[in-house]
């Protein structure tokens, strides 16, 4: 356990709403720290759709994904932000002195007044294929990620996928394991042409299979795989393997703090319009992941709930300090902050 | 309108008067049919309201450009005909357009 990291407010979710959590934070000098599974800030604008054009942004008649959570970079850089990306939230208890405890699988402790889930669709974690019965073979004979590449060492391992993480781990991996095989719907991929060109070229030497298919079942006794069904063009066949890497994007869930205790609507969280706080006390909910009557997800309703619950959580973090509603405009303390004066 | 008939993977056909411009995806959420979940909205950024197009309309309806081809990467039991019905916009030439909904989303 390390030793614990103080600040006045931790943020889950460092989507556009979380960033924009940090401006509005700023303005009354709450420091953030923001943790996020991903390993950039952005959310869901940066892993699904930076290139997709946005519409309804105030003031931007067209604004991509990744341009939006660049501008939020920059707009909160004033306020120095702490990022804890590729970590998720795996434990929550209020302290003795009435601040929260917040810890990441990584074994980090923050401390702080004030909680703020900004997490969106939930966590971004690996997708599990649509295969019937592949539940009996995770942790033992199906792994979603690499952890350590000896773990494959003399292993017949079926990689399936079409994208970067299968062609790459296809290239490291055949070094290490007996057999490779790769299985991919079509013979097109996603990823970068350069892997792929790598991987047909490793296949001309005989050195790992391609089959184009769909697996559609898995073979194997108490979780220990021997085979893998694959529908191919040519009909089903088996494929051997003792080891499989699926690769099919990434999912968003909900993950441990749905186990906080926090009343919930529908794998959301309920929250008052007042403050966006949910039902225990400093820890508050905005974007997304939260429900309200008349809820709407878009991001410019994030923002606004940004605005609002800052102004409970600095009244909790600074109850000996009268709140004073400045604009940015025309305050010289608030444009000082910013570093513009 | 155009009319466009979805099918559920019970066999349930749902007519439906479908707006030109409109997807098929959103014309499926409107009228409930079970079997689309669109979890991303439209923005073909999942996989989560893939269709196959019946025989009959392959043609008519052509061939899915490459992100959406990439997207499918990501569907269940996917075939010649399948589509993502986000990407399938409802026009006169589609009249009587039939979709069947697969067994399951990914």
């Amino acid at each position: 356990m390390s030793t614990p990291i103080e600040t006045d407010v931790v943020i889950i979710g460092a989507g556009p709403v979380g960033l924009f959590a940090v401006f509005e934070l700023g303005l009354y000098d709450l420091k953030c720290h923001l943790i996020d599974i991903l390993d950039r800030p952005g959310g869901q604008c940066a892993e699904l759709y930076p290139e997709k054009p946005i519409y309804d942004i105030p003031a931007w008649p067209e604004i991509s994904g990744q341009a939006l959570v660049d501008r939020l970079m920059e707009q909160i850089s004033p306020f120095k932000p702490e990022f804890h990306f590729n970590r998720m939230v795996s434990g929550f208890r209020k302290l003795d002195n009435g601040r929260f405890e917040v810890e990441t699988d990584e074994g980090e402790l923050l401390h702080c007044h004030a909680v703020v889930i900004a997490a969106g669709g939930g966590s971004f974690q690996p997708k599990r294929p649509p295969v019937p019965g592949i539940e009996v073979y995770e942790g033992t004979s199906v792994f979603y990620s690499v952890r350590r590449m000896e773990e494959f060492r003399g292993k017949d391992l079926l990689i399936v996928g079409g994208g970067d993480s299968a062609l790459d781990w296809t290239l490291n991996l055949q070094p290490v394991a007996k057999s490779v095989t790769l299985v991919h719907r079509r013979p097109d991929f996603r990823a970068a042409p350069d892997s792929v060109n790598k991987m047909f070229a490793m296949r001309e030497e005989g050195k790992i299979n391609f089959q184009v298919g769909q697996v559609t079942g898995l073979k194997g006794e108490d979780g220990q795989l021997s085979a893998a069904m694959v529908k191919g063009p040519d009909g089903d066949i088996d494929i051997a393997c003792d080891r499989m890497l699926p690769f099919f994007g990434l999912t968003m869930k909900l993950g441990p703090i749905a186990d906080w205790g926090l009343n919930q609507h529908e794998n959301l969280i309920a929250v008052d319009t007042e403050k966006f706080e949910t039902s225990i006390p400093g820890v508050f909910a905005i974007g997304d992941i939260n429900w309200y009557p008349g809820k709407l997800k878009l991001i410019l309703s994030g923002f606004h709930e940004a605005a609002l619950m800052t102004q409970a959580a600095a009244r909790l973090a600074r109850p000996d300090t009268k709140m004073v509603f400045q604009y940015t405009t025309s305050s010289t303390s608030l444009q000082k902050k910013l570093g513009v004066q | 309108m155009t009319k466009i008939t979805l099918v559920a993977f019970d066999g349930t056909r749902f007519d439906v008067d479908a707006e030109n411009g409109s997807t098929v995806m959103e014309n499926a959420i409107r009228n409930s049919v079970p079997g689309i979940e669109a979890e991303c909205g439209g923005a073909c950024a999942c996989a989560t309201c893939h269709v196959y197009v019946d025989d009959a309309w392959t043609d008519k309806v052509g061939t899915p450009e490459p992100m959406e081809e990439d997207m499918l990467d990501f569907a269940y039991d996917v075939r010649p005909t399948s589509r993502l019905s986000c990407q399938i916009k409802v026009r006169s030439e589609l009249d009587g357009l039939v979709v069947h909904v697969p067994e399951r989303q990914a």
